[in-house]
């Protein structure tokens, strides 16, 4: 979206500005934004190039202040979009042009900690780090950690149900969430799941995470604890070629073997995470795989001999086990600092997140490669390799005029690949705006109807971060496969770049 | 494909008016726009009675004819395989690999489809979780003949709505499972179990936590409760070393205990005996449960997760049992569903129990998939 466009709206409209009112007067004149100046901060989250302004502002405090809010969306009919630390990678947190953003950060208590159920219970602005940092006293952990974990909350996990490198052993947030408080569309308050197993009834919980907040707002969260394993281990190992780093990753798996995590970088990803953090890699690595295993100590001890014999076998040059918390927490730094680092060794990129069979790693590499060249752009490769969850890095300069419209061509040639290798176009970043046209790649028109259906039974209206997610609206009520109307214009949608 | 008339008594005192057994997801669909009555779908039908009696049938609807297994990728780890998939078939294919599918219901013959439908799962729940997740990807035909994709091939993945996870439990009645897709994992090397006597309920939680809150990584905890007593079992699978040095870490955290080759005959399968619960609760609230428990009842409890099966007296008031039962275990966020009952007292209890304040939203997703309420009516909580 150009300057201009987004300057064009400098205020929001009368009926909006009604609604801020009566919400003020409601849950308190402070919660509520409709200055433009302060509108700005809430423009866009963590993929910048989609920018809208919203109408107004929520800084709820309260669940009470987040049903007061919605309700009056819901009498008036003005969309909203509900927002956690807003550093989500897909546009699943932009406004709604003139809509109403709900932020939820305010809402950070943890609730409840109950080690001996490994429960937890935590509002939805708790940030992801914080939950493992209350836990450890007594030795247990979230399991889910995406790169972002010192900033993002809790409630942006569930809506994007989060990953991270450790989910090639323990899952996502949808496994590691027992329930959820959630505000309904109409401002209905309701429960799904629980802090038992096995509730009678539908899985509403496993449809609800991940619909990246067009279902609801969750205003509270029941999390799974892990017991902190026994030994954890990490191991960094060096390749001549990405293409014995990709073969190792596949041997190891092939054994047999599942570790919590097998990351993958490449030399340009190195280049530029030595450039940022000097995580001391191996020199001269085209490749890096960082494997970590966790356990008991004698099966970490074992099964490392074990990796190791593989990779060698694939002619690593170089495998060090980190020493101590400290050597690994380096190793890490690396690969988790990885998407800023580039940013020292180009003006600009572009993030990509797609997933591919595992076994096919060394042919979409040389494919994506390819199709690099012929855009004449640089990418840096990092992936959760274990998952061939690939999150290809496009270098950029956004002074030369055509080139952030070429490294978004790139990126969705890439998700082509990946669509094509019977992969999917996002593995943890979600949909949002960024890739809804993507989605009718990916799946028939009767799947999209098929899943449009719960959304039909959650928020009939649309009024739930609407022109997210899905390329087409569906009315509600509609025939299954009859499509009469064209979806209404999009107001979110701007130009990418 | 003719339906043909049925004589089937798979669904108790519901007796189908014809029955169709298509094999393949188009035959499943054209079932489906072909008929304005009430279908009910079933696997092998070996676990009809976990969900209430459907309140009619006009057609039963068998999906054992959908029975390839559509592709299997060792390297990958993930298979996907039609509905009528037996597991135990399924699981011999897979170890030619050394790969498993990681759910252990017992109920023998068992289909995929059925096994997602019924959410059935065995004592391995505690380290692979249960086939809500587990499943990756799904196909459904629903009840207006549309054939609808979620998921896909790949383990990581969250584009567009999970909907195997809804699927996962709903007894058919969102729509008619024809095909899944699954992560596998390795088989384990070595295996070995570790048996401690338990005397009482408060020790059985005491055990059971104090497990749980080691660094130990059994894959299963199972309790065998015989009403007052009973046996704590943990299964250790690894590697052999592994599996060594745990057996002898867990006898000292437990105080006691015998190391075992494998675990006991009873491990993992479902109490015997006229009517059966399926109960759920918080695993810490072990000893309160077994405590609420009907006199006269046993059977086992997945000691580490919160789930246990137990087989409960019918000859006094089943129904008033079940509701007292209930009562003293809801501060436990506790459920008592009944998976198995004779068909006079099947009548006359409450299958599920109460429902919960997101009752009304179940209603609408159910009306929203199956707006005729044709698809296995009657058979989810609530009457829905």
């Amino acid at each position: 979206m150009t300057d201009q466009q987004t300057a064009e709206r400098e205020q929001a409209s009368p009926r909006t500005l009604e609604l801020a009112d009566r919400l003020r007067a409601r849950i308190g004149a402070a919660k509520v934004l409709t200055d433009p100046a302060q509108l700005r901060t809430y423009e866009c989250d963590g993929l910048e190039a989609f920018r809208v302004r919203p109408g107004a502002v929520v800084l709820a405090e309260h669940r009470d202040d987040v049903v007061a809010a919605v309700r009056l969306c819901a009498e008036a009919g003005i969309p909203f979009v509900a927002r956690g630390s807003g550093t989500g990678l897909s546009g699943g947190a932009v406004p709604v042009s003139d809509g109403v953003l709900i932020v939820l950060s305010r809402l950070r208590n943890i609730v409840d900690v109950d080690p001996d159920n490994a429960r937890m219970v935590v509002e939805p602005g708790v940030i992801n780090l914080w939950v493992t940092r209350e836990a450890a006293p007594y030795d247990q952990a979230y399991a889910p950690d995406p790169s972002s974990q010192q900033v993002c909350s809790i409630g942006g996990n569930v809506a994007e149900n989060s990953g991270g490198a450790h989910c090639l052993k323990y899952g996502f947030t949808v496994n590691h969430v027992m329930g959820a408080e959630v505000v309904l569309a109409d401002g209905e308050v309701v429960h799904l799941g629980g802090p038992a197993p096995e509730r009678p009834g539908l899985d509403l919980l496993g449809a609800f995470v991940g619909s990246e907040g067009t279902l609801g707002v969750v205003t509270q969260v029941t999390v799974r604890l892990i017991r902190v394993p026994e030994s954890v281990q990490t191991m960094l190992v060096g390749f001549h070629s990405v293409a014995d780093a990709a073969g190792t990753v596949s041997d190891i798996i092939a054994a047999g073997i599942v570790p919590a995590a097998i990351e993958m970088m490449d030399a340009l990803a190195i280049e530029a995470a030595e450039a940022a953090v000097q995580c001391n890699y191996p020199e001269g690595a085209e490749a890096v795989l960082v494997i970590e295993l966790d356990g008991p100590q004698v099966e970490v001890d074992e099964l490392f001999k074990h990796v190791e014999t593989l990779a060698r076998g694939r002619h690593a040059f170089e495998t060090r086990i980190a020493a101590d918390a400290e050597d690994r927490a380096l190793m890490w730094r690396g690969r988790k600092s990885a998407f800023a680092a580039v940013g020292r060794i180009s003006p600009s990129y572009y993030v990509q997140d797609g997933v591919i069979p595992r076994t096919r790693l060394p042919e979409i590499l040389g494919a994506m490669s390819e199709l690099a060249d012929a855009a004449n752009l640089r990418v840096a490769n990092v992936f959760h390799a274990g998952d061939g969850n690939l999150h290809p890095l496009i270098l950029f300069d956004d002074a030369v005029p055509g080139a952030p419209k070429a490294a978004e061509e790139l990126g969705f040639a890439i998700l082509d690949l990946c669509i094509e290798a019977g992969g999917s176009i996002t593995g943890e970043h979600g949909v949002g705006l960024e890739k809804k046209s993507k989605m009718a790649s990916q799946f028939t028109a009767e799947d999209l109807d098929t899943m449009q259906l719960v959304r039909c039974a959650f928020d009939p209206v649309g009024l739930a971060n609407p022109g997210k997610l899905f390329p087409t609206p569906r009315l509600c009520g509609e025939r299954p496969g009859v499509r009469t109307v064209e979806s209404a214009p999009d107001p979110a949608l701007g130009e990418v770049f | 494909m003719a339906a043909v008339h049925s004589e089937n008594t798979v669904l108790a005192g519901v007796v189908p008016g014809n029955e169709v057994t298509p094999s393949s997801a188009g035959e499943v669909a054209e079932v489906l726009r072909a008929t304005t009555g009430t279908v009910v779908p079933v696997g092998a039908g070996t676990k009809t009675g976990w969900a209430a009696l459907p309140a009619s049938c006009d057609l039963l609807l068998r999906t054992t004819a959908l029975n390839r297994v559509v592709e299997h990728v060792p390297g990958d780890l993930v298979v996907v395989a039609e509905a009528g998939v037996a597991l135990a078939t399924l699981q011999g294919q897979l170890a030619e690999h050394n790969q498993m599918l990681a759910l252990d219901p017992p109920e023998p013959g068992a289909t995929l489809g059925g096994i997602v439908s019924a959410n059935a799962s065995g004592p391995r729940r505690l380290r692979y979780g249960t086939a809500r997740d587990l499943l990756i990807g799904v196909t459904v035909v629903l009840a207006d003949g549309t054939t609808a994709r979620s998921g896909g091939k790949v383990v990581k993945n969250v584009a567009g709505y999970d909907l195997g996870k809804l699927y996962t439990g709903a007894h058919g009645a969102l729509g008619v499972v024809v095909s899944t897709t699954w992560r596998l994992h390795p088989l384990p090397a070595a295996a070995g179990a570790v048996v401690v006597p338990v005397p009482d309920a408060a020790s059985a939680g005491r055990l059971a936590i104090r497990v749980a809150r080691s660094t130990l990584t059994p894959t299963a905890v199972e309790l065998r409760w015989d009403g007052s007593a009973g046996e704590l079992v943990l299964l250790f699978e690894n590697i052999q070393a592994s599996v060594d040095a745990q057996s002898a870490a867990a006898i000292e955290l437990l105080g006691g205990g015998e190391s075992v080759a494998g675990p006991p005959s009873w491990f993992g399968s479902r109490p015997t005996g006229e009517m059966v619960l399926r109960i759920a609760y918080v695993p810490a609230a072990l000893p309160q449960v077994l405590s609420a428990l009907p006199a006269g009842s046993s059977g086992t409890a997945s000691a580490c997760t919160g789930v246990a099966y137990m087989s409960v007296p019918t000859d006094g008031d089943p129904g008033e049992d079940l509701a007292a039962l209930r009562a003293a275990i809801a501060p436990h966020d506790g459920s008592a569903v009944v998976i198995a009952a004779p068909d006079d007292v099947r009548s006359g209890i409450d299958h599920w129990g109460p429902t919960p304040d997101s009752f009304g939203l179940m209603t609408r997703v159910k009306d929203q998939f199956d707006p005729g309420r044709r698809l296995s009516p009657g058979r989810l909580l609530g009457g829905l």
